[in-house]
């Protein structure tokens, strides 16, 4: 843990190309087809999970059959290019950035980008004004699309695009330990109130879910390293073994609770748990939870020099 | 898994003869209804269709005009819970005969099933694509100005698929599987 991690306080500023030459006409070319491709196609981990939680579920059974007309979506989806979901959800971006990388630039390509695949059917028209209900009609607004820059010391952008459903969304919670049901500020607290979660959201996030999970921070820190645990892939392994045993453990027994797909009782109620740790204040223990749906829309690109897309992340 | 065909409309008899389980395709028409729709029916405003032995259903389709028709890309149903303190009077004023959405409804709506004779039925959800092929026609749209999403969109469906899961009797998959789970839970407590 101490030479591998101890870099440099001052690296030298690496030049990046990509500050002089991108287009923004590139870029956001690139970011419309992040976006056709997140919304109408998983990402290989999930497919394989889905189709491996297919073969559990005993024939002739409603669990069966969900999971079927679920294989069936995600194969037309993709041959139809039209969205896997109708509820394209919160359009979260995760982009890394070269130092010196004008973010502002980015900023309107993306909200340029998101504009163009709402026009042509990629995105729902998804952004409604909370107080007076009218919706922008064009994804664009307060808080949409939601953008998470930081700075790297890589020399080319990589964004990463999730579309959050609104079902799954809602079901998400933040639990405060200690807690009369759940228990105390340790691993058997958080284990308990994850479950519980997972019994509180049973039949409405469209199961079988994801569940991303932040231990400690504050309420906002929290829930966004939930959220940030998405972006791994399903059948990665924690690399701490206490939070691999904890997430192990979670699928376990939320598949023996025999709420099942689409809560219609079965085999499998989650895909899979991804948890995260973070600092957190004496005074507080937050336990926050998020759920994704079976329509797990997360996608990645580094872009090349030019705004192009060079490679695909998952 | 033996498939029941309906046709719309549905008449009471047709309604209250299917039980939790039944798997069914549903072929005519759909008039979908979300939270801003039943807001309005609540505070009593006359719904634009004729809804007497009609199905409604939760879903916000992404609909896209193409050559001046409107063409549905994707229509999956939405989380019907929210519309739980509503759809029981929706049953009552308009004879509505089934609901259909994802997630089941509780008490009042099962409730409203018995009394009036309405059954609910559990679209795939997510499975937007697989719902949009069974949608062979848009035919209009009314209270456009809630926005798409919360619009009536009268759909043509062929073949519709969905499972039963609460009934005229009383019956509700939700609530049986709630329990179970509940159990099974409690036991398996760190
Ligand atoms: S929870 Fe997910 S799959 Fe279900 S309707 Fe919402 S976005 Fe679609």
């Amino acid at each position: 843990m101490e030479a591998a991690g101890a870099a440099p306080l001052v690296e030298p500023p690496r030049r990046s190309t990509m500050l002089a030459t991108m287009s923004d006409a590139a870029l956001q070319a690139s970011l419309v087809e992040l976006i056709r491709r997140t919304s109408t196609q998983l990402p290989d981990d999930v497919v394989r999970a889905v189709r491996a939680a297919r073969g559990a579920e005993a024939a002739g059974s409603n669990a069966a059959y969900a999971l079927e007309v679920i294989e069936r979506n995600i194969g037309l989806a993709c041959d139809k290019s039209q969205p896997l979901c109708q509820d394209t959800g919160s359009i979260l971006l995760y982009v890394n950035t070269p130092v010196g990388y004008d973010q502002i630039a980015f900023h309107h390509a993306a909200e340029a980008a998101v504009r163009a695949a709402t026009a042509r059917g990629y995105l729902r028209q998804n952004s409604v004004d909370s107080i007076t209900g009218a919706n922008s009609g064009d994804n664009v607004g307060p808080g949409c699309p939601d953008l998470h820059f930081h700075q790297w010391r890589q020399p080319h952008v990589e964004v990463k695009l999730m579309l959050k459903g609104g079902g799954c969304e809602n079901v998400g919670a933040t639990y405060t330990l200690p807690n009369p049901s759940f228990g105390g500020r340790d691993l058997k607290g958080v284990e308990n109130a994850i479950l519980d979660c997972v019994l509180q959201a049973q039949g409405q996030g469209c199961g079988p879910g994801i569940l991303g999970v932040g231990i400690g921070g504050d309420r906002v820190t929290g829930m966004a390293c939930a959220k940030a645990q998405l972006l791994r892939l399903l059948d990665d392994a924690n690399p701490d073994p206490v939070l691999a045993g904890l997430e192990q453990r979670v699928v376990a027994k939320a598949n023996q609770s025999g709420i099942g797909p689409m809560g219609f009782g079965g085999a499998t109620t989650l895909l899979g748990c991804k948890a995260g740790a973070l600092n957190r204040v004496p005074a507080s223990f937050f336990v926050s939870i998020t759920y994704m749906c079976w329509a797990f829309r997360r996608q990645g690109v580094d872009l090349a020099a030019d705004g192009g897309i060079a490679r695909w992340l998952y | 898994m033996a498939v029941i065909p309906l046709t719309t409309p549905l008449t009471e008899d047709i309604a209250r003869s299917l039980t939790v389980g039944d798997t069914v395709e549903i072929t005519g028409r759909l008039y979908t209804g979300r939270d801003a729709v039943h807001h309005r029916l609540h505070h009593g405003e006359r719904p634009p269709v004729d809804l007497r032995g009609g199905i409604i259903y939760h879903c916000g389709p992404v609909m896209v005009q193409e050559g001046g028709r409107w063409v549905c890309k994707a229509a999956g149903p939405t989380t019907s819970t929210r519309e739980e303190p509503y759809q029981w009077e929706v049953m009552r004023d308009h004879g509505i005969r089934g609901v259909i959405g994802k997630g089941g409804m509780g008490p009042k709506t099962l409730e409203g099933c018995q009394q009036y004779g309405c059954v609910y039925l559990h679209a795939i959800g997510g499975a937007a694509q697989v719902c949009a092929e069974r949608i062979t026609r848009v035919d209009g749209v009314d209270w456009m100005d809630l926005g798409s999403p919360e619009a009536i969109w009268h759909l043509w469906v062929e073949r519709f698929p969905c499972i039963v899961t609460m009934d005229s009797r009383g019956g509700s998959l939700h609530r049986q599987v709630r329990a179970a789970s509940e159990q099974a839970l409690a036991a398996l407590k760190a």
